[in-house]
């Protein structure tokens, strides 16, 4: 019981990175229609910008700025002398173009840094775990990013729905010509919606700097998981990627977690294994078919 | 367009161009991408060993040739065919990976060519599939894995939790791991690319077994360590790990979390022998970052090379070159070395500790030979 | 004219051999055969992708299962017990090439049956997500190989012929080529690549004048399948070796760079993508150790500074415009 508490709880700290990469990178797919393979170079971007501060002042606080600040620069500048070029084109014009950043990123990324991971350290006072139940202690880091996840979360939906930036997003999530045709300046939203995906990447980005590998084509790693949770919650959806990602990411740990385990109580245990390891590493692509399947414009379209 | 032409035709000047003196040596190596680190290592340890020798190998003005093979096996493919047909080289190596070595290798040694591996063992060119044209020097891959088992039975522990990614290098160090350690080991396989490792760690310590092995290279390896030391594990449960998981990178990249383990390997930096001092100087005074073992791999390499060409003076007549590679008669940065039937080494393996280095970091620290003589479980299996 | 510059390339396509042992790069024939191969995939991707409007992004998974077939019918060849206890392996290319298109052709059914059931990014992400759950099957498949890939010893055999000798191997790929191209040419011209390329304009129009686009679709997404799996049958033969990175991802995105960039929906497209991509990844590797940042530069060039690409660039200067 304690174990499928905690593995919940992992399920959920992934479930709010999944979603603070899927939420950038929903709008601009919603809003601008760009299909942005750059997006985890802004991760990328975020963590080693993040990290390098952070080593060279000491203070893990210090490199949270620096994370948001270069991966939100980044986007802007991709916006202003890429994408922009590119809205009125072909889609695929934009994979390729978005492809080319791809490399250009993780080579320039080996010509500063070089090709080695990079260290990081966990912030002071979040080094160890607490103990939310008797028997069930959980690393303080952890507690932090789903903190800071499901904070997001609450801004981004206060944004959004409050906001008269989040009425121009609305809108252009669900019918961008129109915003167009009122005479709405689309550009200056487009660039906005851009940044603030960048920075939510880089945020994503330097938050899993302590966690994982700072490391060239880290965000490649992370990129397709984070499409799927953009199609299975609904282009352009904040509240699907939230939603998706969240589920996504409970399915996937608890998948690897119990689903070998379970089978061998009805077949041998080297077949348990092959079998539930092959459904657990297929376990989002099949989830999103089957939403896909069912509802093919994912959970929560924001029309048409 | 016209920079598009003018850099396909420049680069095809580079490639046609230098019609220089000097041996040329074919090295097809894994630079770009989250391994191109290891690539990298292997071969700035073979360059070091010729700026070591003055541009020379054995008295025989050498030179390099290195290409990325971006990971990719045609790619590795197609750089070897250059070297072979378009330059006509007779002896290349440098793969670091497993599966382009499978696209390459077979093509390099029906060429009659000779192909030395600083890193890639697999079982299929070690058993039965073995080719007198094809020498490892690093280790077969399973050995790796031998010795870890070998050292978590000697330090008394019953049960294991094994943990690897779920693909073949994966299943393969498991399978090493048990070879020695014996059966009660709790499987588990994560997933490629998998960098978070959270659900792991509970059944870690819901399994509570007496000692943790776990095989994750590079990047997915300080992930883990990390997140083994974040869970509360380091110091509870202990943990027994192979080389590709401990290496100095990996060191630098988790620090202190490290502190602890027991890790084994064949060559680590405090190696008491004239050769690896030397070699571990030469480094340090021209390159700011740690010292692996895949350079260490590389600089054998390079001076197995040199001891050959010192006796043949050139790759003229390849069986005897082949011979004297074969002889293994120079002096190795990890001590003693000699090939086995199957032409993959024979060699001491060794349980290091992880322990603080005073700056917060963590440095390996050797203790004692766990594995002598040993070699890998496919030799018996090697007609040739 | 067209007849012309169509016969003069194949002339160029038939002297390499020779015009790369004149020069001196005897291997620039292997990096000739891997263009033709690759373009083989490229334009089967282009016919759904350019011609049909839609934009898989799991092609790769077809040019991999084609070339397992051939990797798996040679292991039970050698091994000389059959598959399954009932299929015997087979090492004659004029079975394992059939066999390869016809299980490519096969799974491209059962995927297309199911994706086609989406449009437009549900799409890119449907036939992804199957092509992914391939990888990992491949990935885990032990018996042959698994990550590691599994090795064919030798090159198919084909009418006695020395398969070995690259020249041979060459040819024996041009005139594969040659078919394919023929046969898509007819595929493209037919009445029904008129239909096809209706249903990529409008849908609705083609539905309404009585073609139900979802049987033509899937039609086409299985022959497009068919040709990925020629293509990784030749690959396989080719490279003597067969593994899951024949059907990962970016193996996928790799045959959608050269078709962009050869031009989308353009017949030659493909083969021009095919050649530029694989010869600036060649030389700029054999250039520079940072030539991913190359690439990258040069690529975003190309993207931004033409239309339809490389085709289109032909376009333009041949003065046809569009």
């Amino acid at each position: 019981m304690i174990l499928i508490l905690e593995q919940l709880l992992n399920g959920l700290q992934f479930g709010v990175m999944l979603f603070l990469l899927a939420a950038g990178l929903t709008l601009i797919f919603g809003i601008m229609g760009v299909i942005n393979l750059a997006h985890g170079s802004l991760y990328m971007v975020g963590a080693y910008a993040g990290t390098y501060v952070a080593t060279e002042t000491g203070s893990f606080w210090l490199g949270l700025p620096a994370a948001l600040g270069a991966a939100a620069l980044t986007g802007f500048a991709i916006e202003a002398l890429v994408v922009r070029r590119l809205y009125a084109r072909d889609h695929l014009d934009q994979v390729l173009a978005t492809f080319a950043l791809i490399l250009i990123f993780n080579q320039l990324i080996v010509l500063g840094f070089g090709r080695q991971p990079v260290f990081t350290a966990l912030p002071s006072g979040f080094g160890g775990s607490v103990e939310l139940l008797p028997g069930l202690p959980y690393p303080t880091y952890r507690l932090l990013i789903i903190a800071t996840g499901l904070s997001v979360a609450l801004g981004l939906y206060l944004l959004i729905n409050r906001t008269r930036i989040g009425m121009l997003v609305r809108a252009g999530a669900t019918n961008r010509d129109m915003v167009r045709a009122l005479g709405v300046d689309i550009r200056l939203l487009y660039t906005v919606v851009f940044g603030l995906g960048a920075l939510l990447a880089g945020l994503a980005g330097y938050m899993a700097g302590p966690i994982s590998a700072v490391q060239v084509g880290m965000g490649e790693q992370i990129l397709l998981a984070t499409f799927v949770v953009v199609v299975v919650g609904g282009v352009g959806s904040i509240k699907g990627a939230f939603v998706a990602g969240i589920v996504l990411g409970v399915v996937d740990t608890m998948l690897r977690a119990f689903l070998p385990g379970l089978l061998r109580l009805v077949m041998a245990p080297s077949d348990a294994d092959a079998i539930g390891l092959g459904v657990a590493s297929m376990g989002i692509y099949l989830l999103m078919a089957l939403v896909l399947l069912v509802r093919p414009k994912g959970l929560f379209a924001a029309g048409g | 367009m016209k920079k598009l032409l003018t850099a396909v035709g420049m680069a095809a000047l580079m490639a046609t161009g230098a019609l220089a003196e000097p041996l040329k040596i074919g090295v097809i190596t894994t630079l770009s991408g989250p391994a191109g680190y290891l690539g990298a290592d292997a071969r700035d340890g073979m360059l070091l060993a010729l700026e070591m020798g003055g541009g020379k190998l054995g008295g025989v003005e050498v030179e390099f040739v290195v290409e990325d093979d971006g990971l990719k096996p045609a790619n590795g493919r197609q750089i070897a065919e250059k070297y072979m047909q378009n330059d006509g080289i007779k002896l290349l190596t440098g793969i670091i990976f497993s599966n382009v070595a499978g696209a390459t290798v077979p093509d390099i040694v029906d060429n009659g060519a000779i192909y030395i591996s600083p890193n890639a063992g697999p079982s299929t060119f070690a058993g039965a599939g073995c080719n007198e044209n094809y020498f490892v020097v690093s280790w077969q891959n399973d050995a790796l894995h031998e010795a870890a088992g070998a050292a978590a039975k000697e330090l008394g522990y019953k049960t294991a939790v094994a943990l690897a990614p779920n693909y073949q290098a994966g299943k393969d160090a498991i399978a090493g791991f048990k070879r020695m350690f014996g059966s009660d080991v709790t499987e588990i396989y994560t997933q490629l690319d998998q960098t978070d490792f959270a659900s792991e760690m509970a059944q870690i310590r819901s399994a509570a077994p007496e000692v943790v092995f776990q095989f994750h290279p590079g990047g997915l390896g300080i992930a883990f360590l990390k997140q083994y030391q974040q869970a509360g594990l380091l110091g509870q449960i202990p943990m027994v790990l192979s080389e590709p998981s401990t290496d100095a990178v990996v060191l630098g990249a988790v620090g202190e979390a490290a502190i602890g383990i027991t890790a084994t390997a064949h060559w680590n930096r405090d190696f008491d022998n004239a050769a690896n001092a030397e070699f571990v100087a030469a480094w340090d005074a021209k390159y700011a970052r740690p010292i692996t073992y895949y350079a260490s791999q590389g600089y054998d390499t390079a001076r197995l090379i040199a001891s050959a060409l010192a006796n043949t003076g050139g790759l003229d007549d390849l069986d005897a070159f082949r011979e004297a590679v074969r002889a293994a008669d120079f002096e190795s940065v990890r001590g003693k070395f000699s090939f086995g039937q199957n032409q993959h080494p024979v060699h001491d393996w060794y349980v290091l500790n992880i322990v603080s280095d005073g700056n917060g970091g963590a440095k390996a620290v050797t203790d004692r030979v766990i594995l002598a003589d040993h070699g890998d479980s496919y030799a018996a299996d090697c007609k040739m | 004219m067209r007849l012309l510059v169509f016969a003069l390339g194949f002339g160029f396509l038939l002297a390499v051999p020779f015009l790369t042992q004149s020069i001196g790069q005897p291997a620039l024939l292997t990096l000739a055969s891997r263009i033709l191969i690759y373009a083989i995939a490229a334009a089967s991707l282009n016919f759904i992708l350019g011609y049909g409007g839609m934009v898989s992004f799991g092609h790769a998974a077809f040019f991999g299962i084609g070339a397992y077939t051939v990797g798996i019918l040679f292991a039970h060849h050698s091994s000389a017990e059959p598959l399954f206890g009932l299929i015997p392996g087979s090492n004659q290319m004029l079975i394992t090439l059939p066999a390869a298109v016809l299980v490519a052709g096969l799974f491209a059914g059962l995927i297309g049956a199911l994706s086609l059931r989406t449009g437009g990014v549900q799409f890119i992400m449907i036939t992804l997500a199957f092509a992914q759950m391939l990888f990992f099957f491949f990935v885990s498949l032990t018996p042959y190989g698994a990550e590691d890939g599994i090795i064919i010893r030798r090159t198919n055999e084909l009418f006695g012929l020395n398969m070995r000798d690259k020249t041979v191997l060459y040819y024996v790929i041009l005139a594969i080529a040659l078919v394919f191209f023929l046969a898509l040419w007819r595929v493209v011209n037919s009445s029904f690549g008129a239909v096809l390329k209706g249903m990529r304009q409008n849908e609705r129009r083609m539905a309404a004048i009585g073609f139900a686009p979802y049987r033509y679709k899937l039609f086409a997404f299985v022959l497009a399948g068919m040709g990925a799996g020629l293509a990784g049958a030749l690959m396989a033969n080719f490279l003597r070796f067969a593994s899951p990175d024949m059907m990962h991802w970016t193996k996928s995105g790799e045959l959608m760079i050269m078709v962009i960039l050869g031009g989308v929906g353009s017949f030659f497209g493909p083969i021009f993508g095919a050649a530029a991509f694989l010869i600036l990844e060649t030389f700029l590797a054999g250039w520079s150790e940072h030539w991913p940042l190359a690439l990258g530069l040069i690529l975003l060039v190309v993207v931004m500074g033409t239309k339809g690409g490389i085709s289109g660039l032909f376009d333009r200067f041949g003065g046809r415009g569009k």
